[in-house]
């Protein structure tokens, strides 16, 4: 294999393994807000509790988020270092952003979130708590800004030719709302939230199935299923606007998304499918002038199909039409899985249905796969580019590098990550098994109730 | 030198990572002293949990450190990055294995499964302490760049002695900065045994520091030359030995905080004498001085270093005084509790 193949699955490897933990922290920070303001507002001891259990798991997310994380900042130079070159003056402020807002933000107040239950008082906890959840929002905001400047480039031009070639900024706030980018935060925040929210949920219906610690896992799914329900609704409307933007932007990847070769109006919209790149023909499923209708609000406007770019700007198109209609799949059936567990919830059968229940309790590999798929449709979409119309992924690589330090360094990865996998997964079920802490229920030191004067 | 966007940058990409070794190096040196200092499962604990709410918030100033050379000079970090790649995945390597272990240690009773994490955060902390030194001294040695700015050498290369001797410095500083909080951390038998380490660990830095510096001033002529242009900065070298003298009589007198501040200082000063002996060079080219990456040819445009510095003007404050915050309110000795690791 060479060097821009290894370096591609590397990179694919290393982005997916970590974008597994910073949605489900950014969900849990949110969930861990809306728990820590419960309790200072009742001053009921459950939620003392809950904030308690789940912080430990937002804690594991979060380490693992950051052991992953500094790898990806690294393997730009590594493995890209004509890409870093090419985008430095652009990305590199989004970057510099992200480390000064963010990063020092989350891992700062986490330590007072962590270990500081006794040390400060119980406003002093939530305030940092507070500032977690939002470094941990800040942290998506700069990364998504830069990625979505590689889909639609604004507020920059290009200085010097050949290899010398750069982008330089011209505009930072072109830079910072280039067209993708508002639609692209929202969707992904709100996918994000779905990782928290389906987590909790799913821990708290395997609780009720095991007949175990019934009102902490009840309270838990009301919290989940009332995010979960809110972002999966967001996640549809977001993702509708994206993909408009999308269409217009970068039709080649709308088109790969549903496999659509000839521009035509009435274009269909396909629920499933499969794509011939030999014969240039996609079958399936299809529901006639649908994706016109979406994209423009009305069936007898055209869509762009692949065969107006040329063959060599176009993305694999079977891939990305699949992965994108996992994602469609999943992000539907997870919004009908919230509408049933809060009709059931609400009429009281919740705990009567074990096939809910179990459903409930599998529901968190849902926003797992669907953040996956839609971050590689997203991403394999914009192939043959990494910076769309402006420079070529294999164009991007470092020069230096062979193909023998990326074998090397990609099967440390691989051996690396399937032990912290292995070690996440064991600390996780460690922490279900043991389950919510009974001496939570007194809060001792200075959050004994009520609250004393150094609150 | 003149106050221009790039020299600024040069600084604070330098303060930076400053930031870094003064705070990972102590958490690192812990790392390095782990399994020498503290011999009960207790002990071990207290050492994890002496730096457990602070490693990670250390950590995030060599990403941000990285984040901002990208950004102000990207032809340096794609160089350095892409050149030095089996180092950097070594050290990334060391770095996850020395993260997870201080997450995972304690969550099992079993003193095998504590042992084995017990070896991965030593050796990770360890490994990664030389790493960062070797980087440091191939910088200061300098490194062949060809004519596109591209890393022209080999991995082997990059392990010469100069830049071993800065690796083994390297690790002795981090180390005596490690025993060093560790007094001020921990208390009983704990403490009485760390501090018969600092001494000795303070001994080891100064020969180590002393040869280097020899090394220096023998065989880096492009150094020794900006020292000569800046004599004044002489005086950064005298206060960096006067603040390692003052480490001994400071513990010997208790005061355990103003040693912590005593080593501090003297990390600051060793970063500066780096910097001010490079500038304005990032990277030096040897053995063809002319490709050298610089200030100047390999950093971003005006507009970007312009925008990034009102970012750092807003956002620089607010992060120190948040961490100082956060070092306050966990200031005095380790305690266990059931939040601790």
């Amino acid at each position: 294999m060479d060097v821009l193949l290894l370096s591609r699955i590397q990179f694919a490897f290393t982005i997916a393994f970590h974008y597994i933990y910073p949605p489900l922290s950014i969900g849990l920070g949110l969930l861990l807000v809306m728990i820590e303001g419960c309790w200072l507002w009742t001053r009921k001891p459950i939620y003392h509790q809950m904030a308690r259990f789940w912080t430990k798991v937002f804690a594991l997310t979060f380490a693992m988020g950051v052991a992953t994380g500094i790898v990806m900042e690294f393997e730009f130079g590594t493995n890209w270092a004509t890409y870093s070159r090419y985008v430095g003056d652009v990305f590199g402020s989004a970057l510099a952003a992200e480390g000064i807002f963010a990063f020092f933000l989350e891992s700062g107040f986490l330590a007072v979130l962590l270990f500081g239950w006794d040390k400060v008082g119980p406003k002093m906890h939530f305030f940092a708590t507070c500032m977690v959840a939002l470094g941990a929002h800040f942290s998506a905001v700069w990364i998504i800004v830069a990625n979505s400047w590689m889909q639609t480039p604004a507020g920059y031009h290009i200085v010097g030719e050949g290899l010398k070639a750069r982008a330089e900024i011209t505009d930072f706030w072109a830079m910072v709302f280039n067209p993708s980018s508002m639609d692209r935060l929202s969707h992904t925040i709100a996918g994000c939230w779905q990782a928290g929210a389906w987590l909790m949920v799913s821990v708290g219906a395997y609780y009720l199935l095991k007949k175990l610690h019934r009102d902490f896992a009840l309270r838990s799914i009301r919290f989940g299923l009332t995010l979960a329900a809110v972002s999966a609704g967001l996640t549809l409307v977001t993702g509708h606007s994206s993909a408009e933007g999308v269409a217009k932007n970068q039709p080649a990847k709308l088109a790969a998304f549903e496999g659509l070769w000839d521009t035509t109006t009435r274009a269909p919209l396909l629920v499933a499918g499969w794509v011939d790149e030999k014969t240039q023909t996609t079958h399936g499923l299809a529901i006639p002038g649908l994706l016109s209708w979406l994209v423009h609000g009305d069936a007898e406007k055209p869509v762009e199909g692949l065969r107006a770019t040329p063959a060599n700007e176009r993305p694999p198109v079977n891939f990305t039409f699949q992965l994108y209609h996992i994602m469609i799949s999943v992000g539907f059936a997870l919004i009908g899985l919230s509408a049933w567990a809060a009709f059931a919830l609400w009429r009281g059968k919740l705990e009567n249905s074990r096939l809910l229940l179990f459903l409930l309790t599998l529901s968190v590999l849902g926003p797992q796969i669907a953040n996956q798929a839609g971050w590689w449709a997203a991403e394999v979409g914009r192939q043959p580019w990494i910076v769309y119309k402006l420079l070529r992924t294999s164009e991007a690589l470092s020069a230096v590098v062979t193909a023998n330090q990326v074998v090397a360094s990609m099967i440390m990865f691989m051996s690396v990550y399937l032990l912290l996998f292995a070690a996440f997964l064991y600390l996780l079920n460690d922490k279900i098994q043991h389950g919510p802490d009974e001496t939570d229920l007194q809060p001792a030191g200075k959050l004994k109730l009520p609250f004393g004067d150094n609150t | 030198m003149s106050l221009d966007l790039n020299t600024i940058w040069f600084a604070l990409v330098g303060v930076l990572f400053t930031g870094y070794v003064i705070l990972d190096g102590f958490d690192l040196g812990v790392g390095v002293l782990h399994l020498f200092v503290a011999r009960k499962d207790g002990e071990r604990r207290i050492n994890l949990n002496a730096i457990g709410p602070v490693w990670d918030g250390n950590e995030v100033w060599l990403v941000t450190g990285g984040g901002a050379l990208f950004a102000a000079f990207p032809n340096v970090y794609a160089t350095v990055f892409s050149g030095f790649y089996l180092a950097f995945m070594g050290l990334l390597c060391a770095l996850i294995f020395r993260a997870v272990a201080i997450e995972f240690r304690s969550k099992s009773p079993s003193p095998r499964w504590r042992s084995f994490w017990d070896l991965c955060f030593a050796g990770g902390s360890t490994f990664s302490a030389l790493l960062i030194g070797v980087a440091m001294g191939n910088i200061a040695w300098g490194i062949p760049i060809d004519g596109r700015g591209e890393f022209a050498g080999t991995f082997l290369g990059l392990l010469h002695p100069y830049a071993l001797l800065m690796g083994v410095t390297t690790v002795a500083l981090f180390a005596m900065h490690g025993a060093i909080y560790l007094d001020l951390k921990t208390e009983g038998e704990l403490q009485a045994r760390v501090r018969r380490w600092v001494n000795p660990l303070i001994i080891v830095f100064i020969l180590c520091y002393v040869i280097a510096t020899l090394a220096t001033l023998l065989y880096i002529p492009h150094i020794t030359e900006a020292f000569r242009r800046q004599p004044w900065f002489f005086g950064i070298a005298v206060l960096v030995v006067l603040a390692i003298a003052n480490i001994p009589r400071e513990v010997n007198a208790r005061r355990e905080f103003n040693a912590f501040l005593s080593s501090c200082a003297a990390m600051a000063g060793l970063m500066a004498i780096f910097g001010v002996g490079m500038y304005p060079n990032l990277v030096y080219s040897s053995p063809l001085p002319e490709n050298s990456l610089t200030a100047y040819n390999a950093s971003s445009s005006q507009g970007t270093l312009r925008t990034m510095l009102i970012i750092a003007i807003i956002g620089v404050p607010v992060v120190i005084t948040y961490t100082v915050s956060i070092y306050w309110i966990f200031r005095g000795k380790v305690k266990l509790t059931k939040v601790s690791y």
